[in-house]
């Protein structure tokens, strides 16, 4: 239901605007103004008329906030990504942060290595590697306390576990990430384009990475962004510029992190 | 007389309390024997900082002494059992001689493991005199198998002390080893020790520049001017000298019980049973410490079987243990031993638990409005720790190593961190991954192959060359991607002179989707380490 904010996001979705109004739109800067300002209202009427109870926002990573569907991680909902446990991590990121507990379960090859390049403050991060049959037990009993929880769900949840969990979730205001596919996710984010940087034939070692990010929301609609993951062990948040930025970086502007002009995927 | 006299100039007189003194010699070597349960004549020596700092006398005969080097102490006696010398040790098992004399003569002061001291007079009314007294007190002693103990009695616990030691010279060798010094002649006893067993170093320096060679010399100055001159620890060394002591004795008070021991009788063999059982036992443990003010912040759970098996293990808290986490910990102690739940090798016949650490209550108490997220964030952890172990609910340090799987160290919740990881992070690793980390590890590394252009698998050669490019990557369940680029091979060799040592070569490969992976070829077989997906 909730619509995208787009005064915090540059992304804008091409439907709304097509590139031919946009142009005449800012032939005169005023009317661009008054359409901008009138964006932001919207935005911000939207964010309070949000039905959801608990339409609380969770710190979230810049570049991601911009493409979720609400403006960034919403407290009592679920998120599930496909194909990236990066994409997961980064996730993780910014509630983790801001102070916030977190849990990992159920994912005995989560480095914590990376973790921790990632701003995850590993002494506010419970893993329990092996729930067993008991995933649902433990997930329930992390949600009640951590904020935020990212699990490898299995293949088969009946579907009154789900909404259990997520009636858990909304009352105790906690998120959830989860790598494979959730009945209730509010977005599914995947990678749907990975480059590298920094590697040659048989030369060289891995430095840097550009990954596009998919996220389509439940309501259907689809938002992407270019994140740019210059050194993890200095965490992709930092304003230092990498020395081996291409050139896309550099016109986008000084983030590391830039959104591009989303297009429809 | 001399102490009549200096009595009459002081100011305050000091007052005689009659003292008996129970030593033990050797008491660090008689306790390492009682605890490693060896015999009394095996030749055995402590060992600390790398010396000898003490040994039985069977070593001694064969020349090994204190202060000796481990290995010259070897040298001289080739049987020698060498352990390490632990002053709690010492403590530990004292503690019995103690209870024991308790029961027979109240007020006894420990005054280190291996001596005690306490007031003579009521033992000597009770028993009749100082000499039954101290017969009862040998006695009762050897009845616990302590024969070499020594009883001194005199005016103060100094010269009880010495008195006890003197009985080495006693003439008689049949004789109880007591020395009774009768009222007033602790001073003369003493006349005659030199001034180190005053154990002052500095203030026997002076005085024997002064020529005061004995203790009865010293005690001969009159006390006003040895104040004046040597001040309060001068003065106070006078009064020992001169068979007084600003030591009374102090009366232990004995400790409380804490403990809670369980005997399970028929023994249990089921672990819900046992804990069923224990139950109550943990909350009046738990009780008892509360109304002694106190929580207990580290556990030890002792667990004795059928067929005499003993399995102890320290458990520490966060925050502190109440009944159900006692009972988690007993739980977690028997699965965690190798057996399965509900399937003990032999029942358990006795269960100990001991409060190693405990803190006052105070300093835990919860707050009027609770203390935070911190507090749920416990309850609820330890909830999944009593569903799924101890050892499934983790929290991680990133530590030092070439191997991703080496550089993360997993700590079970609630225990404390590691030292030695946090210390081999700072290290520098050569050859360790350069650029960012992979976002997958795998625990145990995967197989995959790698082909080049012609299908054939690729190696390195013994000089650390690549036999062929590679093009295709194949990964489980068969999925071939063509390479797009890769780097290596770069070799670790990990302790090579050792069996447990590590020869292998790594690789980064981007596939085509994009994924990159690390890749080890170990023994010509390739494994994939980590993705960076």
């Amino acid at each position: 239901m909730s619509s995208p904010a787009a005064a915090v996001v540059q992304a804008v979705p091409p439907g709304q605007f097509p590139g031919g109004t946009r142009r005449a739109l800012s032939a005169v800067d005023q009317a661009a103004d008054k359409a901008r300002l009138k964006a932001e209202l919207q935005s911000k009427i939207n964010g309070m008329q949000n039905s959801r109870p608990s339409s609380r926002r969770l710190p979230t990573v810049p570049v991601l906030a911009g493409i979720l569907p609400g403006g960034g991680l919403q407290a009592g909902a679920a998120y599930s990504v496909t194909n990236s446990t990066t994409l997961a991590m980064a996730l993780l990121a910014g509630p983790s942060g801001a102070g916030a507990w977190c849990s990992v379960i159920g994912m005995p090859t989560f480095s914590v290595e990376a973790a921790a390049g990632f701003g995850i403050a590993l002494d506010k991060l419970v893993l329990v590697p092996h729930p067993g049959d008991q995933w649902l037990t433990v997930t329930a009993a992390m949600v009640d306390v951590v904020s935020i929880v990212l699990t490898c769900a299995p293949q088969h949840v009946a579907p009154s576990d789900a909404s259990r969990l997520m009636a858990r979730l909304r009352q105790r205001g906690a998120a959830l990430v989860t790598i494979g596919p959730w009945p209730h996710s509010e977005a599914t984010l995947s990678v749907t384009g990975s480059n590298w940087q920094g590697l040659g034939s048989g030369t060289g070692h891995l430095r840097s990475r550009r990954m596009r990010i998919t996220a389509h929301a439940s309501t259907g609609r689809s938002r992407t962004a270019d994140l740019w993951l210059p050194d993890l062990h200095h965490g992709p948040w930092s304003t230092s510029m990498s020395p081996s930025a291409p050139a896309a970086h550099s016109e986008s502007g000084q983030q590391e992190f830039f959104s591009r002009p989303a297009r429809a995927s | 007389m001399k102490s009549s006299r200096s009595s009459q100039t002081a100011p305050a007189s000091p007052t005689t309390t009659r003292t008996m003194a129970l030593w033990c010699p050797d008491w660090p070597i008689t306790a390492a024997l009682r605890e490693y349960l060896l015999p009394a004549e095996h030749p055995v020596a402590l060992i600390g900082k790398g010396e000898v700092f003490a040994c039985s006398p069977s070593a001694r005969e064969q020349g090994v002494k204190r202060g000796l080097r481990l290995r010259e102490a070897q040298a001289r006696c080739t049987t020698l059992t060498v352990l390490p010398y632990e002053p709690a040790l010492d403590a530990r098992n004292f503690e019995p001689v103690i209870t024991a004399m308790e029961k027979i003569m109240p007020g006894v002061q420990l005054v280190r493991p291996g001596l005690c001291v306490l007031h003579a007079k009521g033992p000597a009314r009770y028993y009749g005199s100082e000499e039954r007294a101290a017969a009862v007190l040998l006695k009762t002693l050897a009845a616990i198998g302590l024969t070499a103990t020594r009883v001194g009695v005199a005016d103060s616990p100094f010269a009880a002390e010495h008195a006890a030691r003197a009985t080495e010279f006693l003439e008689d060798p049949g004789a109880d080893p007591v020395w009774i010094l009768p009222p007033g002649e602790s001073a003369s006893f003493l006349g005659s020790f030199p001034l180190e067993v005053l154990e002052e170093p500095a203030l026997a320096v002076v005085l024997r520049r002064l020529g005061i060679r004995t203790l009865g010399d010293f005690a001969a100055l009159a006390r006003a001017d040895v104040r004046n001159r040597f001040g309060v620890e001068g003065a106070l060394a006078h009064l020992k000298a001169s068979g007084f002591d600003h030591h009374s004795v102090v009366v232990r008070k004995p400790p409380a019980e804490l403990d809670a021991v369980v005997h399970c009788e028929p023994p249990l063999a089921r672990i819900d049973e046992l804990t069923f059982t224990l139950r109550l036992s943990a909350e009046e443990f738990v009780g008892g410490l509360r109304e002694a003010g106190l929580v207990c912040t580290v556990l030890v759970v002792r667990l004795q079987s059928e067929s005499g098996e003993e399995s102890v293990r320290l458990w520490r808290h966060p925050r502190w243990f109440d009944a159900d986490d006692v009972l988690d910990r007993v739980r977690w102690q028997l699965q965690g031993s190798g057996n399965v739940e509900h399937g003990l090798s032999s029942g358990i016949s006795k269960v100990q638990l001991q409060p190693e650490t405990v803190e006052d209550l105070s300093d835990h108490a919860d707050g009027l409005w609770g203390t935070g997220p911190d507090e749920n964030i416990h309850h609820g952890l330890a909830r999944v720790q009593s569903m799924l172990g101890h050892g499934a609910v983790l929290t991680a340090m990133v530590a030092g190593g070439r191997m991703l799987t080496d550089r993360r160290v997993f700590i079970p919740w609630g225990d404390p961190p590691s030292e030695a990881a946090a210390k081999s992070r700072d290290l520098p690793w050569p050859g360790q991954l350069p650029g960012p980390v992979p976002a997958t590890v795998f625990d145990e590394p995967r197989p995959v192959q790698v082909l080049d252009g012609a299908g054939s698998t690729v190696d390195v050669d013994r000089r650390g060359l690549l036999t062929a490019v590679p093009a295709v990557l194949v990964v489980a369940p068969p999925r071939q991607t063509a390479i797009s680029s890769w780097a290596g091979p770069w070799p670790i060799v990990e302790r090579w002179w050792d069996s447990n040592g590590r020869t292998l070569n790594r690789f980064q490969v981007v596939d085509e989707s994009g994924t990159a992976w690390l890749l080890l070829l170990v023994d010509h077989r390739w494994w994939a380490e980590a993705s960076y997906d």
